[in-house]
């Protein structure tokens, strides 16, 4: 904890948990991914300066973290929107017309894969298969999976999510 | 010299486990291939030709980039077979395999075109292009259209320092820049990201690369991502570059490098593969230190101090005849541990014994003899590098190997590795399965001990850390070796001496690094004891004796009479003196030095050369041919890569005119009969006369050795901005080596006349595999170079006693720090070098500091050496200690063990290197 400054961007509460998955762990090193989502959890994404602060923290150097933070796309290296729309893209739902899917859905919002609509309700995103290749083509929304996607639902689906 | 007598090396000693033969039918013919080896690493070693990407010979197979791709079949009767990766399948006996089948070589060229989707089409202007890995691999597959029309993805670069240049666009994934950098020298900055489609290599943002061994990415990297940056400013293709076999300048180790030339500019430096020394890697002092050779602050004419204190420059005639006057009679000469041996030796006979001395300060000088005594005593065998990797325990005593012997370093946190390979060996897993050794060997690491004055960049490593004065160190040295072996001297004992005493006496092939740095013959003693205490105990132990210039060991094999301190008297008293490539104010206090009647030869204006009476333009070490010996007193043969301009001229050919011009005339006609009569007149150097091949080697037409590759293009108008009419190519006579692209480059020669690498079909350094009797063993030819002292047998009792620890007495106890990127005088006219270099510095503890007043960053006078240094304060110095940085541009020189200190208001912290200043005393 060389650089407490640098601590100091993560909250008591952060801190807290963070430390709490540390304790049950054999090596601070391993807390890598929890610490990022416990951060993730509270901000809404990972910056940066939450970054650096994580890394000293676990006594690690930045570049092994963001190399663990770059692998995992649920782990938010940018700003996203209130809810996160991950539309499948593996071979089922491809199958199962997930390009026409997705292009409908970038219709609907206005916005491209990778991009946040202006209100920051949306933020819309590729993901591998969902684990739900029956209902094919699938998509996420927050935590909730939905199957069988028709593209004349979407308004009905979006309405959902404030 | 006796070209066929050259030694060939026993078969790779690399191998951790002996090699039974396992018969294996390849496309229809049998091979004796090693038991146990991955196929490709067998199947190169039989120089056939298989694609592959992200194996590599020092790194192992993780058989990520699937190129290697071969089809192995069950039996005679299977004739379809089954897709396997080389890399990753051990040989077994009566295995059949076939690299030719289309099923494998369709999928070889399938990898390469989804490889080259988002591959730039920018050969033409990428620094790869010609050498390129990935090129080579794509036309060896037959992928030769592309069908891909689609957008390719594209980064941004980062800065990443003076050395190396990054273009990410060009990755193709294959995961050996990390393997490298990472995993196997240790630096934290630089991984990958992202996953799939979307890799980024590079640091977390920009930056300069921390690691000293970053610019071996350059070569590590099979396509153009990383570059070497100085050489991007001054570009020329591999093809067009002339090179000769070299040794790097810059520090002991004798690493074997090829720097390339053209017009006249030396453009870069890349590693010379030896099986023994610096392997596939060298350091970026040794990369990126040569560019001193285009200083502009070289000496180009012999200069004669006028009258007004000017120098003239009338030509070399007059300058001798005025030397010639000057030097009538009794002579000093004092030589150069930077210098090679021929012209230290040739400056001896001139002046003769009595008056020839070795040119470094009078305690270092003793530290050297303190090693050699040492090595000469015997009962060791002194490691090469590859014998530092092998090593099961490791020592290092008092010397900051990162700085002054970089690429022992990078062995050592091989050898560390040792128990991951153990582990991996007692649970099946091949030693040449990387990922596979690492996971399962997770953070195990074999015994480090690391006793030093300040922290060093391998104590991440260690099991225990010490720290002290040179003193202190040396006086845990007989602790731990008396603890090994009672009946040695004893000295201190505390927990850090009993657990690397027990740690080293548990081990098979312990291993004590030290080094002449501290200046202290009493810790290379101590270092001494602990092997020979550990020998006692039947162990195989040895000893590395580190020295921080490339011929540090030569000048103390060739001896010589008189003391630096003696010489510099005779010549306040007025006697002239040669002084051979020798800037003395790095080495002794300025008012020491007298130069009204000094003949200085340089190829650099050194505050020395400004000084002479004369000044005669010497050849830097790419300009001549000539030995150097490295701490193994391996004696090594650098050959000229090209001929000086004007009136530059290796040091020797100037002794030898002024010895024409004397009494003691000498006839060296050439380098060869100067090395012989080196060889034949110096005690213990005769094997000096097996060192390389004779001019005479190969001396048909046609068949000498070329320093130029085979399409080196524009001989006759690369010139014609001088000159219109093609210029006649030099002509060496004086070594096996031609200025030409015509000759035999086939790798069948002895290692050490090996000018570059190129293979039909390997035009990228992937090519050194042809050269090799197998894969990372000895060159075909045999390992350059001869052990001039090698003796194993004996075994020498206790030797020495501790030193009594020195008193503060209200002072601090000095020691000299030496730094990787700086303190290495011609590395330090390099400019991407000095870019690096810090500006003068001491390290502090923080109690210290702050009695003394002084914030970290702020600046401190150091009373005897008149002189401010800014400071860095580090809990990890020993109250009492003081670390001053040694040779760095305009940074002072420490002349005694005990300063006094006091801080400096009126500091202002100078920027680190600056081109344009030149290193002053
Ligand atoms: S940068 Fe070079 S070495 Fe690293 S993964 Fe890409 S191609 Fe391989
Ligand atoms: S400076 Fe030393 S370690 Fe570095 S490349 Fe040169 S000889 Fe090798
Ligand atoms: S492919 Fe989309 S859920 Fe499996
Ligand atoms: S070299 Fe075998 S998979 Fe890359």
């Amino acid at each position: 904890m060389a650089e407490p400054a640098l601590i100091q961007v993560l909250s008591d509460e952060e801190l807290r948990e963070i430390e709490e998955e540390c304790s049950h762990l054999p090596d601070r090193k391993s807390a890598a991914i929890d610490a990022m989502m416990i951060v993730q959890r509270h901000r809404g994404w990972v910056s940066d300066e939450s970054l650096a602060a994580i890394a000293r923290l676990l006594g690690m150097s930045l570049e092994s973290l963001d190399s663990i933070a770059t692998f995992y796309n649920l782990i938010y290296r940018k700003p996203v929107g209130r809810h996160v729309v991950m539309v499948c893209d593996s071979v089922s739902c491809y199958v199962m017309g997930a390009d026409g899917l997705r292009k409908k859905v970038e219709e609907h919002l206005g916005i491209e894969l990778g991009e946040t609509t202006p209100d920051d309700r949306f933020t819309l995103l590729p993901i591998v298969c969902l684990g739900a290749c029956d209902r094919a083509p699938t998509m996420m929304i927050g935590d909730e999976l939905i199957g069988d996607v028709r593209s004349d639902q979407l308004a009905e689906i979006f309405g959902r999510f404030e | 010299m006796a070209g066929q007598s050259v030694s060939r090396s026993q078969p790779s000693r690399r191998k951790r486990v002996l090699a039974s033969m396992a018969r294996v039918n390849i496309d229809g013919k049998d091979y004796e291939l090693e038991a146990g080896q991955n196929l490709l690493h067998a199947c190169l070693s039989e120089r056939l030709d298989l694609p592959y990407f992200c194996w590599h010979p020092a790194m192992g197979s993780v058989g990520s980039c699937r190129l290697c791709a071969i089809v192995e079949y069950a039996d005679e009767g299977d004739q379809r077979g089954r897709l396997q990766m080389a890399c990753t399948l051990a040989a077994r006996p009566n295995m059949r395999i076939s690299i030719q089948a289309p099923f494998a070589a369709d999928f070889r060229k399938q990898v390469i075109e989804w490889l080259m989707e988002n591959h730039p089409h920018d050969c033409p202007v990428c620094e790869e292009g010609g050498e390129c890995h990935l090129q080579d691999m794509t036309v060896m597959t037959g992928h030769s259209m592309r069908r891909y029309a689609g957008a390719k993805r594209t980064w941004r670069n980062q800065y990443l320092g003076p050395f190396v240049g990054h273009e990410m666009n060009r990755c193709i994934t294959c995961y050996r820049c990390v393997r490298f950098y990472r995993d196997y020298a240790g630096g934290e900055d630089l991984e990958a990201y992202g996953s799939r489609a979307r890799m980024f290599f590079g640091r977390q943002d920009d930056g300069v690369l921390e690691s000293e061994f970053a610019g071996n990415l350059v070569e590590v990297c099979p396509t153009g991502v990383f570059t070497d940056k100085p050489f991007s400013k001054v570009y020329t293709r591999k093809w067009d570059l002339q090179s000769a076999p070299s040794v790097c300048p810059h520090c002991a180790v004798g690493c074997n490098t090829f720097p390339a030339e053209r017009y006249g500019v030396l453009k870069r430096v890349t590693n010379r593969y030896h099986g023994e020394v610096n392997g596939y890697f060298l350091c970026d002092r040794g990369r990126f230190g040569s560019h001193f050779v285009n200083h502009e602050k070289r000496v180009r004419h012999a200069g004669v101090r006028g009258a007004d204190g000017v120098f003239e420059a009338n030509g070399a005639e007059a300058a001798l005849a005025n030397v010639a006057a000057r030097c009538a009679g009794a002579l000093v000469g004092i030589g150069s541990p930077r210098a090679s041996l021929e012209a230290n030796f040739a400056l001896k006979q001139l002046v003769g014994e009595e008056n020839y001395c070795p040119g470094v300060a009078d305690d270092e000088h003793e530290t050297l003899r303190a090693a050699l005594e040492i090595y000469r005593k015997g009962g060791f065998r002194v490691p090469s590098v590859t014998d530092v990797e092998r090593a099961d325990a490791v020592l290092i005593l008092g010397e900051d190997i990162t700085a002054t012997a970089a690429r022992v370093a990078l062995a050592v946190r091989q050898a560390v590795r040792g128990v991951a390979f153990d582990m991996a060996r007692e649970a099946g897993i091949p030693e040449w399965q990387d990922a596979g050794v690492r996971g399962h060997g997770q953070a195990a690491q074999s015994p480090l001990f690391v006793a030093t004055a300040t922290p060093t960049r391998i104590d991440e490593l260690a099991t225990a850390t010490r720290r002290g004065a040179a003193n202190d160190l040396a006086g845990a040295g007989f602790g731990i070796a008396h603890a090994i072996e009672p009946s040695f001297a004893s000295g201190t004992q505390d927990d850090f001496t009993a657990a690397a005493a027990k740690a080293l006496a548990a081990a098979e092939r312990p291993l004590v690094i030290t080094g002449c740095e501290a200046r202290s013959p009493a810790l290379l003693r101590a270092a001494a004891n602990v092997v020979w205490a550990l020998r006692k105990q039947n162990k195989k132990a040895a000893l590395v004796i580190a020295a921080s210039e490339a011929n540090s060991y030569g000048v103390a094999l060739l001896g010589g009479g008189l003391n630096l301190a003696a010489a510099l008297l005779r010549m306040r008293e007025g006697e002239p003196a040669l002084v051979l490539e020798n800037d003395l104010f790095r080495r002794v206090p300025a008012g020491d030095i007298d130069l009204a009647h000094a003949v200085v030869l340089d190829s650099l204006e050194t505050p020395t050369a400004e000084g002479a009476a004369v000044v005669l333009p010497a050849a830097t070490y790419a300009e001549q041919t000539g030995t150097f010996v490295n701490y193994e007193t391996r004696a090594q043969r650098f050959y000229q890569v090209f001929e000086p301009a004007g009136e530059v001229a290796p040091s020797w050919r100037w002794l030898a005119e002024i010895g024409k011009r004397r009494e003691r005339a000498a006839d060296w006609p050439n380098i060869d009969a100067l090395t012989a009569a080196c060889a034949n007149g110096t005690e213990g150097l005769r094997r000096l006369t097996t060192l390389a091949p004779e001019a005479g080697f190969r001396a048909r037409a046609n068949t000498r050795i070329p320093r130029q590759p085979q399409r080196y293009s524009g001989r006759t108008a690369m010139l014609a901005n001088v000159s219109v009419h093609e210029p006649k190519a030099p002509v060496d006579a004086e070594t096996p080596l031609a200025y030409s692209m015509e000759g035999e480059n086939a790798g069948d020669q002895p290692g050490a006349v090996v000018p570059y690498v190129w293979s039909p079909g390997w035009n990228s350094n992937q090519s050194v595999f042809k050269f090799q009797q197998e894969v990372g063993g000895p060159l075909a030819g045999g390992d350059p170079g001869v052990r001039l002292l090698d003796d194993e047998s004996g075994s020498p009792a206790s030797y020495g006693e501790p030193p009594a620890t020195e008193q503060r007495n209200g002072t601090f106890l000095a020691a000299r720090v030496h730094d990787v990127f700086g303190s290495d005088e011609l590395a330090g006219y390099s400019a991407p070098i000095l870019e690096r270099a810090p500006a003068p510095y001491c390290i502090l503890n923080p109690d210290d500091a702050r009695e003394l007043g002084v914030a970290d960053g702020g600046g401190v006078r150091i009373e005897e050496l008149d002189a401010s240094v800014q400071v860095r304060v580090d809990a990890d110095v020993p109250a009492g200690l003081v670390a001053v940085a040694q040779g760095l541009p305009g940074g002072p020189l420490l002349t005694s063990h005990r300063v006094r200190l006091a801080a400096d208001a009126d500091f202002t912290p100078r920027s680190g290197g600056d081109p344009n200043v030149i290193a002053k005393g």
